[in-house]
Order: C-alpha cells, then sequence, then structure tokens
C-alpha cells in the first residue's frame, strides 16, 4: 500500500487548530526552509558533518511531521539515525528524499490554496 | 513584580528550526500568553539573563548550544534554576527523554506537540512555579535574606558548623514598665517600629537577625555568609542601632511620648552556627560560649550604665578604628571569673 504524500487528517487537523490563514504562512515557510534543509544535507554529506548532517535530518522529520508528510518524514528519519554510514545515507537517499519532497512541495500548494 | 498566572504568562520558544517556532508561538498566542523566541541554546540564555520569563520550551538537537547544555547551564545557575522548561522534541530514543527529566526538565511533549496537550502541561508547570514563588516570598519573609539564599543554595539540614563570627545582643532597657504604662497596641506599634530600625542597622553591616524575643535580639555577623572584618562590622552596626535610636527618640519627644535606651553586647570568637530545632521547625542560630558571653555583656550594659560593651576579642577586631574604654575584668552574671570588658564610646557619655 502506498501512502499518502500528505496524510490529510492531520494537514485538517493542523488546518482547524492554528487557522487557515496561519497554515497558508507556515507552508509558505516550509517551502523556502525545506530546499534549504536539503542543500545542506548535501553539504554536510560531502564534507562528512555528521552533527551537522543528523541535526538537518531531525529538522526535516520534524517539519514532516507537523503537516503530515509521513512518506518524507520516513525518509528523513532513516537519514537522521543513519551515522551516515554509506549504505544508508549516500547520493541516492538524498535524490530520493529530494524528489519525494518535490511531490510534498506540490501538494502543499495545492492543499494551502484549496 | 509580575504576577504569572495560568494565561497571560511569558514564555521563552528556542528552537532553531523556523516552521517549528512558528508553529509553536502560534500555539502559545492562541492560548493566551505572551512569546518571544531564540534559535539556539546560546541566544537563549542570554535573553534568559536579560529579562524574566515564566517559563522556557525547549528543542534539543541545536547548533551552537544545544538543550542538554542549556538544561546542564540553567540547573548551575541560582536565579535560573527554578525557571520551568519543558522540553518539546522529535528526539530519537527513550534514553534522551530521560536525560532531559534528569537534568532538570519538567516535562517532555513529542513534536508535533498537540495543542491540547501543550496548553495543559504549561497550566501544570505555571502553577508549580507559582507556589514555589510563593514559598520563596515566605521564606524570605521569616528567613533572613542570607538564610534564605543559604537554605535554596544548599538546602536544609539540621545540625551546624564551626565559624569565627560575632555575635550581638540588644535589648530595650526598661522596657516592662514602659510597656505597662501604654496600651498593647502601642507596645506593638513601638516595637515594630524599633525592629524595623534595629533589622535595617544589622543587615546594613551584614549581620542577620536570628532571634527577636519581646524587646530583645540576637544578631550574627558572619555566618551563614562570610563577612569580613565581621567584628567592626558587629561595632558598626551597634553604633548605628544607637544612633537610629537616638532618632526615633526625637520623634517620640515632639509626640509626648517617653524615650527609649538600649543596651548591646558583643563577642567574637568560634562558634557553631546552623539549623536547630526539629526537621519541621528549626530556626538559623548560633550556639557556643561566645553566645552566651555576648548575652551576658549585654545584660552587663545596665550595671556599667554604657549603651554598648564589648570582649577582648571584638576589642582586637577594631584596631583604633572605633575609640573604646577599657573597663577593666568585671564579673558577669552567671561566670565565675572576671571577664575583661570594653565601652564603645559614644560622644554624649563620654
Amino acid at each position: 500500500m502506498t501512502q499518502a504524500t500528505i496524510d490529510r487528517a492531520t494537514f485538517d487537523e493542523l488546518k482547524q487548530t492554528a487557522g487557515a490563514d496561519f497554515v497558508t504562512e507556515l507552508v509558505d515557510t516550509f517551502l523556502v526552509e525545506a530546499p534549504r534543509m536539503l542543500d545542506e544535507l548535501r553539504r554536510a554529506l560531502a564534507a562528512k558533518e555528521a552533527d551537522k548532517f543528523r541535526r538537518t535530518a531531525h529538522s526535516l522529520k520534524s517539519n514532516s511531521s507537523t503537516f503530515g508528510a509521513l512518506p518524507l518524514g520516513a525518509l528523513a528519519r532513516e537519514l537522521e539515525l543513519s551515522g551516515m554510514d554509506p549504505a544508508k545515507a549516500n547520493d541516492a537517499k538524498l535524490d530520493a528524499l529530494a524528489a519525494e519532497y518535490s511531490k510534498v512541495a506540490a501538494a502543499l500548494t495545492e492543499l494551502k490554496n484549496a | 513584580m509580575r504576577e504569572s498566572s495560568q494565561s497571560g504568562a511569558r514564555l521563552l520558544v528556542v528552537d532553531d528550526n523556523k516552521v517549528n517556532r512558528l508553529l509553536l508561538t502560534r500555539s502559545l498566542e492562541q492560548q493566551g500568553h505572551s512569546v518571544a523566541t531564540a534559535e539556539n541554546g546560546r541566544a537563549a540564555l542570554e535573553m534568559l539573563r536579560r529579562e524574566p520569563f515564566d517559563l522556557l520550551l525547549l528543542d534539543i538537537e541545536m547548533p551552537e548550544m544545544d538543550g542538554f547544555q542549556v538544561l546542564e547551564q540553567l540547573k548551575g545557575d541560582l536565579q535560573l534554576r527554578d525557571l520551568p522548561v519543558i522540553v518539546t522534541s522529535s528526539l530519537e530514543g527513550v534514553d534522551n527523554v530521560v536525560r532531559c527529566i534528569e537534568l532538570g526538565a519538567e516535562d517532555y511533549l513529542q513534536k508535533p506537540v498537540n495543542p491540547v496537550l501543550l496548553r495543559a502541561r504549561i497550566g501544570a508547570s505555571l502553577e508549580k512555579k507559582r507556589l514555589r514563588d510563593q514559598q520563596k516570598v515566605l521564606l524570605r519573609r521569616f528567613a533572613a535574606p542570607e538564610v534564605a539564599q543559604d537554605l535554596q543554595a544548599s538546602g536544609f539540614t539540621l545540625g551546624g558548623k564551626r565559624v569565627e563570627a560575632s555575635v550581638l545582643f540588644s535589648d530595650i532597657r526598661g522596657f516592662t514598665p514602659l510597656a505597662e504604662s501604654q496600651s498593647p497596641e502601642e507596645t506593638i506599634e513601638l516595637l515594630n517600629t524599633y525592629y524595623t530600625l534595629m533589622f535595617s542597622a544589622i543587615s546594613g553591616h551584614g549581620g542577620i537577625v536570628s532571634l527577636m524575643i519581646g524587646d530583645g535580639l540576637m544578631a550574627i555577623f558572619g555566618a551563614p555568609l562570610p563577612v569580613s572584618e565581621h567584628r567592626e562590622s558587629a561595632v558598626r552596626a551597634a553604633l548605628e542601632m544607637i544612633e537610629l535610636v537616638d532618632l526615633f527618640n526625637l520623634e517620640r519627644a515632639a509626640a509626648g511620648k517617653p524615650e527609649i535606651r538600649i543596651g548591646v553586647g558583643i563577642a567574637s570568637g568560634e562558634m557553631v552556627a546552623g539549623y536547630a530545632g526539629t526537621t519541621d521547625r528549626a530556626t538559623y542560630t548560633c550556639i557556643g560560649d561566645i553566645v552566651n558571653l555576648a548575652s551576658r555583656i549585654e545584660q552587663h550594659t545596665k550595671v556599667a550604665r554604657r549603651s554598648i560593651l564589648i570582649d577582648v576579642a571584638t576589642r582586637e577586631g577594631i584596631g583604633e578604628r572605633v575609640p573604646v574604654e577599657a573597663l577593666g575584668a568585671v564579673l558577669l552574671k552567671g561566670k565565675t571569673l572576671p571577664t575583661e570588658v570594653f565601652a564603645v564610646t559614644i560622644a554624649e557619655e563620654r
């Protein structure tokens, strides 16, 4: 079974408790911050900065769960816990993460305007 | 002082992630709190040391200084260690959560934070803080600030330690006939003014009042916190006490009331200072021959007709900085051997 890019129940609850206008602002912030985090992950991996890598993956995981982006969160969590083990943290994994993020960005853009 | 009620508290949110900061701030503002934010532990500590907050919401994974380091710093900071901290994180592993609690965090909330749970935890934390603040105020009211500080820093244990200190006794001469000649209400008013003046003179010179009995009091200089030149400090406090009583008498004379006179006795040396009493009710005090001696010397002020009398050890501590007159060895009440006593020179008694 494939998981939805965005878990609607989580997103709707966020919208309900925080307010639609605020969630629009929050999504916009995420759409600015997340690409930076993806870049940071590539840079930290190349520079072998394990702390930075773990922290950034952690941050992305945390934001993913806020919006209900469960598959993206799961990928970020794997990276957070990888300890930069080349088998678990590599360019292919980061490419998969970026691809999933693109789906999330599209879905969130659509949802915030809904 | 700002009251920290359940709603309308001032909170600090620390998180390196902008989305998290925005979301938490939104939640808290919706609950009626005012919120400031910091992006890492170092910035948060700077803010906490600069302005008062009622509660800290702390992320753990942060650059510069992480949440664990912030908790450690807070624990070692006398001013901040009672600040309630709720950790909000998506840490992996129970041991990390345990570490937060062991480092003094009041609570741990998994991210994304559920707003209902957040409200409940914050309410409980603020209520606990309110009770703690109340206790601190009470502690200050019923104990000298130095004792309150000592209690907060080292906790309470019965028993004492040996210290070098000076003990001062004072009482109002002829207080019983005075009290009998006026209404009890007038006597209470007199005592309140008298104690206010005496406390001010004593604490102004680094001493603490450890006992008040009727019109008499006992003060300690040099414990629980060390006072440099505790002997001279005690003597200077005594001189100020006499001065303040003189001023008070001018006011009383203007109101047609009889003047009061006090006698002060001081002795210095080694004594045992600490908390005496029971685990339920105790007082900070000093015990030893020196304390007894100070009390006897104070009683002797009536016989010698001098306001301030001191023992030889106190005399040695003030050098030539305060003029004294040797009264020779006198037999104090309750002592079998004569004791050398000195009168501190006061202009009008000379």
